[in-house]
């Protein structure tokens, strides 16, 4: 007699917060930062190898999808460094007022976006706008 | 009363034998990940259009190469212990929870042995 039902938590009862759209996406950002590893780990052998496979590494990365990746990237690492620490306040016992979780989750969007946008601008400079 | 036996308890080790290491690892390299990216972000930025040449270059310095190695390693294990959690709590079925779980751990350890041996090659001018 075994039948399917619904397992608590009914997500989809819930009218999405602020709370826990911020929670979701600091687990989001995380495993997207993580696939995005190998790149790093391609990088640094690319440079290590130099000659054809250095230049297939930097054509491989100026394409227009990896650098819209790469803007992804920066975004998610500064959402997570940012709400990573607003978790490691929590880990101490500190900001569970309702208030405060409000006030901690706007500041890490605000911040987040703020320091992607700093980051942006001075890549842009230092390419000379050529990218 | 409880039915724990006064060893378990006195060792804290819970059902899964490993305590809260997991967590407490997870912290701790999450703590050194703030001085370690933020680095890493201002020398990305700073190197962007840099040939390789003048990568090479930076990254032959012992201080570069050490923070990059540190970086990436700490960042290979916080984020293996991340996507560990999120495999737990979201794959259920049991074959395809321990080919993830194994996929992640082994991916994990072969990027930093190619971190390692890529950064040695540049810093030792092979």
């Amino acid at each position: 007699m075994l039948k399917e039902r619904p397992l608590s938590p009914h997500l989809q009862v819930y009218r999405p917060q602020m709370t826990s759209m911020l929670s979701i996406l600091h687990r989001a950002t995380g495993v997207f930062l993580f696939l995005g590893s190998p790149l790093l780990v391609y990088s640094l052998w690319g440079i290590a190898e130099g000659g054809t496979h250095f230049q297939q590494m930097t054509d491989c990365l100026s394409h227009w999808f990896a650098q819209l990746l790469i803007l992804g990237w920066i975004y998610s690492l500064f959402y997570h460094f940012c709400n990573g620490i607003r978790h490691l306040f929590w880990d101490v016992g500190h900001g569970y007022e309702m208030k405060t979780l409000y006030a901690s989750g706007n500041a890490v969007l605000l911040i987040s976006i703020a320091l992607t946008a700093i980051t942006a601008y001075f890549a842009l400079q230092n390419l000379g706008g050529a990218a | 009363m409880s039915l724990r036996s006064p060893l378990s308890k006195a060792q804290g080790l819970g059902s899964a034998k490993h305590g809260f290491s997991h967590w407490w690892w997870q912290r701790v390299t999450a703590i050194a990940l703030i001085p370690l990216t933020l680095w890493f972000v201002y020398s990305l930025v700073c190197l962007l259009g840099s040939d390789h040449a003048q990568l090479s270059q930076w990254l032959a310095q012992p201080i570069n190469a050490s923070l990059v190695l540190l970086f990436v390693l700490t960042a290979l294990f916080h984020g293996q212990t991340g996507m560990q959690v999120v495999i737990e709590d979201y794959v259920h079925s049991t074959w395809l929870n321990l080919t993830l779980l194994l996929s992640i751990k082994f991916a994990s350890v072969a990027m930093a042995v190619l971190a390692i041996i890529s950064v040695l090659k540049v810093v030792l001018g092979g």
